[in-house]
């Protein structure tokens, strides 16, 4: 081997050689991303050296509709003005009345001996733009860790559920859509109280309750309420209206489609509720055999965390 | 004509800031940093290659929440099938070029639908073929602008026009 080549014809490794090393690089980062979901950290790192970049490609979108805002014409600003209050007034009957009728609640949930509800932080976020991904649904909204938000917290607009927050990063966070085929959320008939799994229906928009057994109690027109049995969603949030129920006499299940109510594809502002601060109250062993003990052993997980 | 860094960083920072715009459909939006990948590995081979692909891909993956790795492994797959292919598709004119670069562009969001697939999701429908389509069209001008920082007329070259 006394015949090298000369240092400026040296080109480093065959590109073949190169492929198979960046291939192999790119399938253990899938897997343990997609598997294991041991990536996040770096995730993370490279999200943050993306922000910067992400925040200037937004420059252009903002000017202009900062523009657009400014040239507005002051009809439609009076119109939208004379909406606004006419909801304010109409929202805050509802709360004197949601106030009443909370109070009411707490009062007979005491009596009954039920533990209280505790009141979720709510943080407003706009949502910034849709998650340039098109396998699946998710916007980012400008709200991360800094501000408190979770994984996991529910995610709602004016007239419903939007979906739930899968990755919280430092400035800003993914929400996965109800939409998405991935996402479920317990649901409820608000009619006759039926529980049911919504699941989100992909590229059609909508949502399909699964396992539902063909004679149930499911009519098109049916409002679909979180139920809350997860302790992930409150329950009573409005999250589907029932189109369309097939029913089949060779299947067991029942096929049922709901449109979602909220603005899931339109909406621009969206409240993030702290994710479920009561952890579900699983009886533990321990506390099961002491039963004396269980009131007390319940109670900083209650108000805790 | 030696082409500056600067000019290849500056490109790539403006492929990433168009590729982060938000897109009313990202199906139909194309895919800017790929199409720069691949202009920089038929002009550049020794300089931009796997290494920038992959580091790009990561960038691209974190920044649009995918699975890390997706567009890392479909830069690759870019930037050698550009580098193989780079003698050939400089001796064609822009249609010939433009053809090869379709290939090229589709091959790499076909990596990325297979990896997807192959993670469980389902498939988004035929026009995610659509963005490739966009990008090969935009092959001309990402050409001339991305050769204006070398040009010199005296020094023309058919060849490299």
């Amino acid at each position: 081997m006394e015949h090298t080549p000369p240092p400026f014809f040296v080109r480093g490794p065959a590109p073949l050689v190169r492929l198979a090393f960046f291939a192999s690089l790119s399938l253990t980062l899938l897997v343990l991303d997609a598997r294991f979901g041991y990536a996040e950290a770096i995730r993370s790192v490279l999200a943050l050296a993306a922000y910067p970049i992400q925040q200037a490609a937004r420059l252009p979108v903002v000017l202009a509709e900062g523009v657009a805002g400014y040239f507005a014409s002051q009809s439609r600003l009076r119109a939208e003005n004379e909406d606004l209050r006419a909801r304010l007034l109409a929202s805050a009957l509802d709360a004197q009345r949601f106030e009443s009728a909370a109070a009411e609640a707490s009062n007979l949930r005491r009596l009954i001996g039920a533990a209280e509800r505790l009141d979720r932080k709510v943080l407003p976020a706009e949502i910034l733009y849709s998650g340039r991904d098109p396998y699946s649904r998710k916007v980012i909204v400008d709200r991360g860790t800094q501000h408190g938000a979770r994984p996991g917290s529910p995610v709602v607009d004016d007239v419903g559920v939007i979906g739930q927050l899968t990755r919280a990063h430092a400035f800003v966070s993914e929400v996965t859509l109800l939409t998405d085929k991935s996402e479920a959320i317990p649901v409820q008939v608000l009619r006759n109280g039926l529980r049911a799994i919504a699941f989100g229906g992909g590229a059609s928009g909508l949502l399909e309750l699964r396992y539902m057994s063909a004679n149930a109690d499911v009519e098109s027109g049916d409002a679909l309420v979180t139920s809350g049995i997860d302790g992930t969603y409150p329950p009573g949030l409005p999250v589907a209206t029932v189109i369309r129920v097939e029913r089949d006499a060779s299947y067991t299940f029942a096929r049922v489609l709901a449109q979602p109510v909220a603005g899931i594809e339109r909406g621009r502002y969206a409240l993030v509720l702290s994710a479920g601060a009561r952890s579900p109250a699983y009886p533990d062993d321990d506390a099961m055999r002491k039963g004396a003990k269980t009131r007390r052993a319940r109670k900083p997980m209650a108000d805790g965390s | 004509m030696p082409v500056r860094t600067g000019t290849i960083v500056g490109s790539f920072t403006a492929a990433l800031l168009l590729d982060f715009m938000p897109w009313p459909n990202v199906m139909l939006a194309p895919d800017f940093v790929a199409l720069t990948l691949a202009f920089w590995c038929v002009r550049q081979p020794r300089r931009v290659g796997l290494a920038t692909g992959w580091a790009l891909g990561l960038l691209v993956d974190a920044g649009n929440g995918v699975l890390l790795g997706q567009h890392a492994l479909a830069y690759s797959a870019l930037a050698f099938a550009a580098i193989a292919l780079s003698r050939r598709i400089l001796w064609f004119d822009l249609w010939g070029q433009m053809l090869h670069v379709l290939l090229l562009l589709e091959g790499a969001q076909a990596v990325a639908l297979g990896v997807r697939l192959a993670a469980g999701a389902e498939f988004p429908g035929w026009s995610l073929a659509a963005g490739p389509a966009f990008g090969t069209l935009l092959w001309p001008l990402v050409t001339w602008l991305l050769l204006l920082p070398q040009h010199r007329p005296a020094l023309l070259d058919d060849h490299q026009l």
